[in-house]
Order: structure tokens, then sequence, then C-alpha cells
């Protein structure tokens, strides 16, 4: 089944650049703040996000990367994704940072990010952004930042695509493959 | 560093592809070049953990370890056991002295009521060379193993070489000169295994009492007797440690007489190439294997290989509890007893007798 593309490459622009204008309205300015993207699709949503309002402010926010691999709450039930390195330029103490994320979904990646910073240091705050927000969530976590909501159901699959990543823009939907997996 | 510039390179590095095959580390002669290197971008991020103020992640929260020695251990044991907690796993030290193993427990009795004890992780070091696969073969607990005889030290290669990858940027192509008692020695063993799978060249150099000619034939590697010609052109000197009942055995003639032809010392490490690296998996016999100042000099990074034996340790204990799912009391019933019955191989056949 072909994929419904939903965001071409011009939308997937137009969203980070009415998301970056938020951001400095919601925080009135850009003092204090700290992006952190989620690796690892969140990372070069981060830095185009810094980019985009360096643009327009003037001013360069500082960019990190997080890696929630050692956070998540689904390691016992075989889930190993590769740990990557975090790696954030700054103290995160008393700063306002903005949890940058490709997809948002059961809220559990972010569960995991925030106890990541936690460890970290302790924010002024933290603020979610998200390209794509797609339901089904299953703590009470809400995006702050949102490029696009999209109801979908829960076999299907968003594909985010990143030219930093995959060489192009894009998000599409995909409808999952029935479960091949038979395991005794 | 630019921030973006930073950031570029954490994205660009490639995800490495799921190559993790392992349930237990037995030795690292069945691990390829692929497992290597993601057992050595794991090690990175927990490296980076250890720099922190708060050196603890919950990973392993509510995994219970056991570290089982048989034998004496400082660093290796009091390693694996922060590994663990900084993962915040529970960790438990048995040793063999002071536990039912002095009235005579067998070691599959003793793995057995590990097992029952609610361990999913056994980290055994055993005198006996094979013991871990003997234990892996009969346990549904994850066996790492720590040491057995002369055969293996898997997590001491795996870390040696995350030291030379580290400070020198790659094994491929390098010249690792190992010198001592190469007969004896499991970290050798491991090691030449090792360094062949990531492309390095290996030249082993002792006595004929603790260096067989036959080195050559079992070990991907090179035998040479002259101290100089080892070392010569090499990237990494690798001394090992200098077991002292070896001499009582009539192995070796005098300590003065193996510090004469093999001790590395200051001209002979001059020999190497300008900033070669001086290893030893350690204890350290002071101004045996080594000179003394050496041990504590600017080509030495034997501080390093202790504090990266953590993070490395690290990784491994992630990259087996974190794979599959813990075997479900359940499924016994399910299955029909043998062998084979408990999901795993252990032991790769073939691979497992060869060492001796």
């Amino acid at each position: 089944m072909p994929d419904k593309i939903i965001l071409q490459a011009q939308d997937v622009r137009r969203a980070l650049t009415r998301i970056a204008h938020e951001i400095v309205e919601a925080n009135r300015g850009t003092e204090g703040l700290l992006f952190v993207g989620v690796h690892s699709r969140g990372v070069p949503l981060a830095q185009r996000l810094a980019a985009t309002i360096g643009e327009f402010e003037g001013v360069s926010i500082p960019v990190g990367a997080l890696d929630i691999s050692l956070y998540r709450d689904d390691i016992a039930k075989g889930a190993k994704p590769v740990v990557r390195r975090t790696d954030i330029p700054t103290d995160v103490t008393d700063k306002k940072v903005v949890l940058i994320d490709d997809v948002l979904y059961t809220g559990r990646s972010i569960r995991a990010a925030m106890d990541a910073l936690m460890d970290l240091g302790r924010p002024q705050c933290i603020q979610l952004a998200v390209l794509i927000d797609r339901g089904h969530r299953e703590l009470p976590i809400r995006p702050d930042f949102v490029g696009r909501n999209l109801p979908t159901s829960s076999s299907e699959e968003i594909a985010v695509h990143l030219k930093e990543i995959d060489g192009r823009d894009e998000v599409a939907i995909v409808r999952k493959e029935p479960a091949a997996e038979v395991r005794p | 560093m630019s921030v973006t510039e930073q950031e570029r390179r954490v994205v660009e590095t490639p995800i490495a592809p799921p190559v993790w095959r392992h349930r237990h580390i037995l030795d690292v002669d069945d691990f390829s070049r692929e497992e290597i290197g993601l057992v050595f971008v794991t090690a990175d991020a927990m490296k980076d953990i250890l720099a922190r103020e708060i050196k603890k992640v919950p990973t392993l929260r509510g995994k219970s370890l056991v570290t089982l020695f048989y034998e004496p251990s400082t660093r290796t044991r009091a390693s694996f056991e922060l590994a663990g907690k900084y993962l915040s796993a529970d960790v438990v030290n048995v040793s063999a002295s002071g536990s039912s193993v002095e009235k005579g427990e067998s070691l599959l009795d003793t793995i057995h009521t590990l097992e029952a004890l609610g361990a999913e992780v056994i980290i055994m070091r055993h005198p006996q060379s094979g013991a871990p696969y003997l234990a892996a073969r009969n346990s549904k607990c994850s066996i790492v193993n720590a040491g057995d005889g002369w055969h293996a030290h898997p997590t001491q290669s795996l870390l040696d070489m995350y030291t030379i990858r580290e400070k020198l940027g790659k094994l491929e192509g390098l010249r690792v000169a190992i010198v001592g008692d190469i007969l004896h020695s499991r970290v050798a063993r491991s090691n030449m295994w090792g360094l062949a799978t990531m492309g390095a060249q290996v030249v082993v150099c002792g006595p004929p009492t603790l260096l067989p000619e036959s080195f050559s034939r079992a070990f991907p590697v090179t035998v040479e007797r002259s101290l100089e010609r080892a070392v010569a052109g090499a990237h990494v000197v690798m001394a090992l440690r200098l077991q002292k009942e070896r001499q009582e055995k009539g192995l070796l003639p005098r300590i003065r007489e193996y510090v004469s032809h093999y001790q590395i010392n200051r001209e002979r490490l001059a020999m190497a190439e300008p900033e070669a690296l001086l290893m030893h998996p350690g204890p350290v016999n002071e101004g045996v294997e080594v000179s003394s100042e050496l041990t504590r000099g600017v080509q030495s990074v034997i501080d390093t290989q202790v504090t990266n034996g953590v993070a490395v340790r690290m990784a491994l204990l992630y990259l087996i509890l974190g794979g599959r799912r813990p075997v479900a009391r359940s499924e016994d019933s399910a299955r029909p007893p043998g062998p084979d019955s408990s999901g795993f191989r252990s032991g790769e056949p073939a691979e497992g007798g060869r060492s001796q």
C-alpha cells in the first residue's frame, strides 16, 4: 500500500517557521532558552528551529541532543535501542528548556526525556515542541508547540523524513504490515 | 567547539543496525566486527554518564546481578559491581571462600541456587577453563565470563580495545605487541581474537616456556622471541602480569632474568612508535613486567583501562539485559526438557574447547 504523504518539504518548513515564532512569542524573547532535540530526528529539528530564530532575532540559541534509551520504560519488554550520546552544550539548570521531537504519540518518550533532562540539572521549565501530534496519549503530557495535529489509528505509523538524516523532507502515513512475527 | 558542528557529528553517526546476538558474554571469539563496534558506541554513551555529577541512570532498575568469583579479583569485580549499580541494578557479590562452595556445593548447584534467588545475570570467574560455558548451557541466567582459567577474559579484551580506539582513533592496521606470560594468559587469548577481528596485527613475545611456538598456528598472531623486534614499530605495547607461582613451577629461572630480557623499560618502549600506548591489565608486579617509571609515565594508559572497564561493562550489561525478554516461568512447562529447551545456544560449539 502506498504511503500517504501528509506534509511536503514546504509544509515542514512553514510549520517550523510558525513554531519558531510561537516559541519566541510565548517566552517573550529568547533569554535563557535552550533547545534540546531528542535523538534522532528531534536533533535536526532543534537545529533548524534555532537557525530560524537566529535569522529573525539575530541571536544564537544553544542546541543540545538528548538520548533517552537508558530512561525508557520498555527495556524489560525487549526494547533495545542503540544508545547515542547525550550532548548538551550548557548546564540545564535555570534554563527554559524546549524539548523537541518529531512525533508525539503515547508520551512515554517525552516522560523518559524529562527524566533524562532532570538528571542533568534543574531547568527553570520544560516546554515541548513536536512536528506531529498523532494522539493516543497514555500519559498526562501535552505539547506546547505543534506543527500538525494528525489523528491516526494505532495500526498506522507516521514516517518523518528529514533532509539531514533521510535526504528529503516529508511526512507520510504508513500502514503497518500485519505482524509477521511468529514467536513461540 | 561550535554547537552546530558538534550536533552535525552526532546526527551523521549512522545508526548501527541491530547486530547484537548475544545472551551471554563468554568470549570475544564469536563477536563480529559490527558487534564489537556496537559495544564501543554504547560504551561512549556510558562514559558520558561516568563524567556526570550523579552517576546513575534507571535503565536496569529491578534487575539482579550476582558476581560469583572463585578466584581473587579487585578491579574486575569492583568494575562489574559499579557498572551494575550505575545502571540501577541490584548487585550481590558471592565469593567461593566464605560461601557454600566451601561446604562442597558444585558449580551447577550454586548457579541454580542463584537463579532460584532471582538473579538475571551471573558474572563469574572460575579457575577452570570452560566453566562459564557449562554454566551457560545449564542456566536461564545470562552468564558473563569474568575470566575462566587460561581461556578467556572477554570484558578485559573489549575494554583494552575500547581504550586503544579511544586513544588512537582506530584499531584497523595497528601493530599491537603483547609481551610476557602468554601461555597462562586469558587476557592475551581474548585480545588475540578480538584484535584480529578488528583488523589489528598482533605480535606476541615471551620466553619459550611461557610462549610455545605453536601459538602462531593456533592464533592469528606472529610469535617473536626478541622483545626489541616485537616492540619495533608497535602502536601499542601490552605487558601481561607475570604470575609469580610460575617461577615456582620451574618455568622461569629467576625473576631477575625475566626482567633483563622482557621488562618493558624506557629504552625498549622507545623502539615502538613515538606515542605508542603502554597497557597492562593489572595487577602490576611493581618493577617486573614494566619498569616503575613507565607505569605512571605519559605513555601509560593503565588507569584509563580501569576507568573504561566500567563504561564497557555498563554497555555489555545494557546489551545483554536490554535485548531479550527474561525467560518466563510459565514457558518452562510448555517446553520439553533438554539441553536445547532454554531457547538459546551457548558455548557456540566448535569454538568452546579450542584454546588450550
